[in-house]
């Protein structure tokens, strides 16, 4: 234990002395999960409640296939972004092989499915509620869309959370797509799947560190949104 | 409320915006043995220094690194399994393969050494120990160059060892650190290179208990990726590094590169191979 | 379009009579309203009565476009399309209030149906101090009492200046305070000259407010009279047993 004490303290140390290493490797983290997250909201929220409110063909194949990819490894995800992206893959001549828009583009795969699936769920839920008297107050189809999105916005900003706090901490895709290089493609996950490997654990504790504090503050997010969904919902 | 959402969503969008980094660089795709180590890290600056090129690392086992090289996704490779780098050749993926330098296996296990092969000349006579003791040996089971290493010792000493896969043969399929972290875990032997040993911090339990035997030398080629199969490679900078790497100076940079005061790497890089890829 | 224009319209759009012929409307199978038909000419409050699953609500959702008959008809008196609908409203019995304010959902109606927004200001005021919710009007609609909530479900009618208000049991959930509340509503807002159509399971109320009483069993429309006679001489043995406070249950005889 004293072991772990020890490597507890020197990670501390790297935090506070404000590491340039660790600072870039955190910022990369932030600039490729939020970019994601991002993207995947924009994508995520309007299908998500295109799905809950409109019926058209494909309509129960894309919410299957939502669910299913709700909960693939993040490594499969990783592997078939992959082999788009390789030079030998049909995207190769963009060159984004092991490159922060590969990872963005890896964890847009792996979190839209999150956003849509939980979006169709609140916006179904908030159209049970909501439908009849918007109809009846005169409300068209696109306007209702519209007002449900804002009305659950709470909500649904648990689901972008949600989405955040996954894109955040894997490691299996942004490893494969990214190639965890060193200054150019190297984020938290990559980094202490790497320092662990190499036997180094403080850098890696620290950056576990640092890790668990986003996540936290991630979580406390989505408890105030949720909170504050409640209090307009009492 | 809407303002503040508009303003957090432009806040993000800035944050995002992925600045190009404007520099000159190649792909190379190596091991984790050169990389863990940190020979990589301390040859790569001297490079740029004298070419302005920087090199992004990949660091993978030497199988995916060659993948990574067949695919087109690396512009030059650096590994050490000679009979897959011959076919990676072969099939026309790579040229101007040259030595550049060797390493050495070492064989890690309990300090206690429970197989009693602390006092062995013969690698292979220490794998049959192991192989009788019973205690645990664990594999890098990844198909690495260090992986294929190990399965040629143990086909020299005639065991079987498919037939012990989960009894005491055990297959990590991680990378070494990750394979000398489980050795630790279970007080077992593993076979590493020396290198990643030296920079291993978490040892506890673990110590060195057999070297310097040829068979566990370890030799490393660099080979560029084929300009002709992939037109996108970059082959004149990939070529200036591996002219570097096998020049006087990257030998000797090499040479100098040292963890916990041992030298990890030792130059080999021929005259003959040298020249004969000049031409 | 001007809002003054919405009032010049609904002013001179005649929506009475309200004209129902042989209405059947079937789900799943159930005949739930059986060749209704019935016209409603008087500018004042008529009140749907009879026990659960009479067809009550079904009637009157069918008068707002909420549900398609599926035989006979039922026309207003006007050629007015739905979406400029505003001439009619509708009260749930439970009001869906948007997530904000009061003011702000006087303010989404309105954005529905092309008011100008010079309007605005004018127009929610004046609904809020109509239905004595101008104190209110900066709280978050999901904190209001039922009452409350109900009273600013009655503005959101009321904001349109409508030629008619279909109200499903609007005081069912509500206190006796505020039920008397929307009932004072109510009267006024009829005795302005806004059609008023409504159901209700309270016999008390159906006195109170009712001009006309239409009794409904079993998907029938059983009996269409005046509120003064329908309490005292109705004619038919449900009808009698209903005000009687009986359990209905058997057939149905004329």
């Amino acid at each position: 234990m004293n072991d772990f004490s020890q490597a507890f303290a020197k990670a501390l140390q790297l935090i506070f002395q404000l590491d340039p290493a660790l600072l870039e490797i955190i910022g990369l983290s932030l600039r490729v999960s939020l970019t994601a997250v991002f993207i995947a909201s924009l994508i995520g929220l309007p299908l998500g409640a295109a799905l809950a409110l409109y019926k058209f063909p494909g309509r129960g194949i894309i919410v299957a296939l939502l669910n299913a990819f709700m909960g693939l490894p993040p490594v499969v995800v990783g592997l078939v972004v992959y082999l788009i992206l390789s030079r030998s893959g049909p995207l190769g001549v963009l060159g984004l092989l092991f490159t922060p828009t590969a990872m963005i583009i890896a964890q847009v795969c792996l979190i839209t499915p999150i956003v849509a699936a939980l979006t169709r769920q609140t916006i179904m839920d908030a159209n049970d509620e909501y439908h009849e008297q918007l109809r009846a107050l005169g409300a068209k189809a696109s306007r209702m869309m519209k007002t449900l999105l804002w009305e659950t916005r709470f909500s649904l900003m648990t689901g972008v959370f949600a989405g955040f706090g996954r894109a955040i901490a894997e490691v299996g895709a942004v490893l494969i797509v990214g190639g965890n290089i060193n200054h150019a493609t190297r984020v938290m996950t990559t980094a202490i799947a790497l320092e662990t490997r190499k036997g180094d654990i403080e850098l890696a504790l620290a950056l576990g560190i640092i890790l668990i504090t986003l996540s936290l503050i991630v979580t406390s997010l989505v408890m105030s949104a949720k909170h504050a969904a409640y209090q307009y919902h009492s | 409320m809407k303002r503040t959402l508009i303003f957090i969503l432009i806040l993000l969008f800035n944050i995002s915006i992925v600045y190009a980094k404007d520099e000159v660089f190649i792909t190379l795709s190596s091991t984790t043995s050169t990389d863990n180590s940190g020979l990589l890290d301390y040859l790569i600056p001297k490079f740029k220094n004298k070419t302005g090129i920087n090199v992004r690392v990949i660091a993978v086992g030497t199988g995916r690194a060659l993948l990574l090289g067949e695919r087109g996704d690396a512009d030059l490779v650096l590994v050490h399994h000679k009979p897959s780098e011959e076919k990676f050749i072969s099939k026309g993926f790579g040229i101007e393969r040259r030595d550049v330098m060797y390493n050495d296996y070492v064989i890690i296990g309990p300090k206690n050494d429970p197989a009693n092969i602390k006092h062995l000349k013969k690698a292979v006579d220490a794998f049959k120990l192991i192989s009788q003791s019973g205690i645990p040996f664990i594999s890098r089971g990844d198909e690495s160059g260090t992986h294929k290493k190990e399965r040629e010792l143990w086909e020299l000493t005639g065991v079987d060892i498919d037939a012990y896969s989960g009894d005491w043969y055990r297959e990590a399929g991680a990378g070494m650190g990750a394979t000398l972290n489980i050795a630790n875990a279970m007080n077992a032997y593993t076979m590493s290179d020396r290198g990643t040993w030296l920079s291993f911090k978490n040892r506890d339990q673990l110590t060195l208990l057999f070297e310097n035997d040829p068979p566990l030398f370890n030799q490393y080629g660099i080979i560029l990726v084929s300009p002709e199969r992939y037109e996108h490679v970059k082959h004149k900078e990939a070529k200036l590094f591996s002219d570097w790497l096998t020049s006087a100076e990257g030998q000797q940079a090499i040479a100098d590169f040292t963890l916990e005061g041992q030298q990890l790497f030792f130059p080999n890089a021929s005259r003959e191979v040298a020249t004969s890829v000049m031409k | 379009m001007l809002h003054t224009n919405i009032i010049a319209n609904t002013n001179t759009i005649n929506i009475l009579p309200l004209q129902v012929k042989n209405l059947q409307i079937v789900k799943k199978g159930n005949l739930l309203l059986n060749d209704v038909s019935l016209n409603i000419e008087s500018n004042d409050v008529t009140i749907i009565l009879g026990p659960n699953g009479a067809g009550k609500s079904l009637l009157l959702r069918t008068a707002h476009g909420l549900e398609a008959p599926t035989q006979g008809s039922l026309k207003w008196n006007t050629t007015v399309p739905l979406p400029q609908q505003s001439w009619r409203a509708y009260i749930f019995q439970k009001p869906v209030l948007l997530r904000r304010s009061v003011r702000a959902n006087l303010e989404y109606v309105l954005s529905l149906h092309d008011v100008d927004k010079n309007d605005y200001d004018s127009l929610i005021n004046s609904a809020l101090e109509y239905t004595g919710l101008s104190s209110l009007a900066e709280r978050n609609a999901r904190v209001l009492s039922g009452g409350e909530q109900q009273r600013l479900n009655i503005a959101r009618a009321w904001i349109l200046q409508p030629k008619a208000i279909l109200l499903d049991e609007p005081t069912a959930e509500l206190d006796p305070s505020g039920t008397a509340a929307i009932e004072q509503l109510i009267k006024t807002i009829a005795e302005q000259g806004t059609k008023i159509i409504m159901t209700t399971h309270d016999l008390g109320q159906a006195h109170r407010l009712a001009n006309d009483i239409l009794f409904f069993h079993q998907g029938k429309l059983i009996e269409h009279t005046p509120a003064k006679d329908f309490f005292k001489y109705a004619q038919t043995q449900s009808a009698r047993d209903f005000i009687d406070g009986k359990l209905l249950t058997g057939s149905i005889e004329k």
